[in-house]
């Protein structure tokens, strides 16, 4: 390869690579989410779901794509062209570039930056001016009162998620994403187990941040017909689509790294603690998901009611046996190789499960109200989240200075924060005294 | 070497491209968004220098905070009623002594430490990483200045409060 290139541009290739992989695969990995969500919801409500475009619906997000291609663009008369115009792809952006410093597996990365999980954060952050814009360029009512709770929405819960992954981070003592599962690889455990009020406070938060249910106040039908994107169709209207499912995929992988271990396989470190014994299948598991995933499809194949059908689904079950051998494959290749396919596997089970949670999150709580969501984050998770920073500190005070080994460390703390947590609850059930200024609608 | 060249240039054109705009726009949305525009220009320049921590820093508190929050201010304004105002506080003059005086002031820094080897180097040699860096300079040397600076931001938060609680 080093023939093949000057060495001035050699150091960028390989990163270009991954960005124009990245851009290509993350809408269809959005489709396919939007699908699993679908599939999801109608199980939990006791129906089928999509059936008929492919066998099972498989083949529904590439026929949603193509229909969204085709939708008439709309522009209404009295919006700012431009603004509107620039809305949607402000928020795509954002949503993409954000991907730039996380690392999918130890080999896939486009740049570990050493303050990785504040560019991540920064940068998504930024996908509130497609939304803000965009609702105020519609020039409608409904829009404008969208991007509203939206932007107020995000100022607040942003500062309850970022308080709950300072305590991870304070664990981890550092910004690059690496480091942080380096850090989680040498002590040992993940640290949703050393942190898990941390945790629990930033999957409320990331679930407010992307505006979905039961905190979907900004596009809340029942209200404000679509919220800021009630004058969005067509193409446009999909870029927000995209960039709300990049978001969640985001705010996922921050999760992940930060309190699920990042890549690392369950029991990475067991042979370290139990020396002579070993967890070694592990490394099998993902080969057994594929495999199981392939046998299902050959299974059903022949069940299907068409014949393209059958054969469609024949195909899924092909490639779930191919993805199976290549990661059996992986096993014999040299370390690195294995590492970065295994890691990549095991980072995207993790991404998909914390998904899973919300969508479970989605279909499980009714919608709150926007003085409730207000409260909820001011007067709730906010100060748990001071809190809970405070005895994270304290914890590694006890740790480091007093020599307290840190199961019985944390446990006390976390324990100490929980007690916090009820008192805030029964302070917040109390009715209030006057009227809150803080409380009026938006 | 050319691409780090292009890439200031580039970086520096938008943030006074931007800036101009800004002040010129009569829609003050548009204004917005141009400022928002220079600050992420700014903030090319500053992750250019290799000063990682305070490129994210601009991001996070200039670009993600405080300008949402502007924006969030316009939206709640009437425009239509806005733009028939006066748009221009009218104090030409004072800001042309100021705008001279400010790039006096730039020239005078350039003409002190000019000859400077350091001048021209950027910090990817330095042995402790740029957020290391600031942590230790922030929370050791300078620790009482920064503890007051949070105190007085804390005063005039509660004041705000207070003004704002009284009107209810």
């Amino acid at each position: 390869m080093g023939h093949l290139i000057p060495s001035s541009i050699a150091p960028y290739v390989l990163p270009v690579v991954y960005a124009v992989v990245i851009v290509a695969v993350l809408p269809l990995l959005a489709g396919y989410i939007v699908l699993l969500e679908r599939k999801v919801m109608a199980d939990m409500q006791a129906r089928l779901g999509p059936m008929r475009v492919g066998p099972h619906g498989l083949l529904q997000p590439i026929a949603d794509a193509v229909k969204l291609l085709l939708k008439e663009d709309i522009i209404p008369a009295n919006a700012d062209k431009l603004m509107f115009w620039m809305a949607p792809l402000v928020s795509v952006t954002m949503a993409l570039l954000a991907y730039a410093a996380l690392p999918i597996g130890p080999a896939f990365q486009i740049a570990d930056l050493n303050v990785g999980l504040l560019f991540i954060l920064g940068i998504s952050s930024l996908g509130i001016y497609g939304i803000v814009l965009g609702g105020w360029a519609s020039n409608s009512h409904y829009s404008l009162l969208g991007a509203l709770r939206s932007a107020a929405q995000l100022v607040s819960y942003e500062t309850a998620a970022g308080l709950g992954l300072v305590s991870a981070l304070l664990l981890a003592g550092s910004l690059s994403m690496k480091e942080i599962v380096q850090a989680q690889y040498d002590q040992g455990t993940w640290f949703i187990f050393s942190v898990p009020v941390g945790f629990f406070i930033y999957m409320v938060g990331s679930i407010a941040e992307t505006n979905r249910a039961p905190f979907d106040l900004p596009e809340a039908e029942s209200e404000l017909v679509a919220g800021y994107m009630t004058e969005y169709s067509g193409f446009r209207w999909s870029l927000y689509f995209l960039a709300e499912y990049a978001n969640m995929i985001i705010v996922a992988g921050i999760a992940t790294t930060l309190f699920l271990g990042g890549w690392l396989r369950p029991f990475a470190r067991w042979h370290d603690h139990f020396p002579g014994t070993s967890l070694e299948f592990f490394d099998v598991i993902p080969s057994l998901v594929f495999l199981a995933a392939a046998a299902y499809c050959f299974y059903l194949a022949p069940k299907q009611p068409v014949q393209i059908q059958k054969i469609v689904m024949a195909a899924f079950g092909a490639a779930c046996l191919l993805l199976a051998g290549a990661m059996a494959a992986a096993l014999f290749a040299s370390p690195a190789v294995m590492a970065g396919i295994h890691g990549a596997f095991w980072f995207m089970a993790k991404v998909v499960a914390y998904l899973y949670g919300f969508l479970w999150f989605r279909f499980t709580f009714p919608r709150y109200r926007f003085d409730q969501l207000m409260r909820l984050g001011w007067r709730f998770l906010i100060p748990l989240a001071l809190v809970n920073v405070i005895d994270v500190g304290i914890a590694i005070i006890l740790r480091q200075e007093l020599g307290w080994s840190p199961f019985w460390a944390m446990l006390l703390m976390t324990l100490v924060t929980l007690g916090v947590a009820m008192w805030l609850a029964s302070e917040g059930a109390k009715p209030a005294t006057t009227l809150q200024p803080a409380d009026t609608e938006i | 070497m050319i691409l780090n060249q292009i890439l200031f240039y580039f970086f520096a054109l938008l943030a006074i491209g931007s800036a101009i705009l800004m002040v010129t726009r009569r829609n003050i949305v548009h204004s917005a968004v141009f400022l928002i525009s220079t600050l992420l220009a700014t903030a090319g320049i500053f992750l250019q220098l290799q000063a990682e921590f305070l490129f994210v820093v601009q991001i996070i508190l200039y670009v993600g905070g405080i300008m949402v929050l502007f924006v969030f201010v316009i939206m709640l304004v009437n425009l239509d009623v806005a733009l028939r105002q006066i748009q221009f506080n009218r104090q030409k003059y004072v800001a042309a002594v100021l705008a001279v005086v400010l790039t006096a002031q730039v020239f005078f820094a350039l003409w002190v430490v000019r000859g400077d080897p350091n001048l021209t180097k950027s910090a990817d040699k330095m042995p402790v990483r740029n957020t290391e860096a600031i942590g230790d300079a922030i929370f050791q040397h300078y620790m009482l200045p920064f503890e007051i600076a949070s105190v007085l931001l804390l005063v005039a938060m509660i004041g705000a409060v207070v003004m704002a609680k009284r009107r209810v």
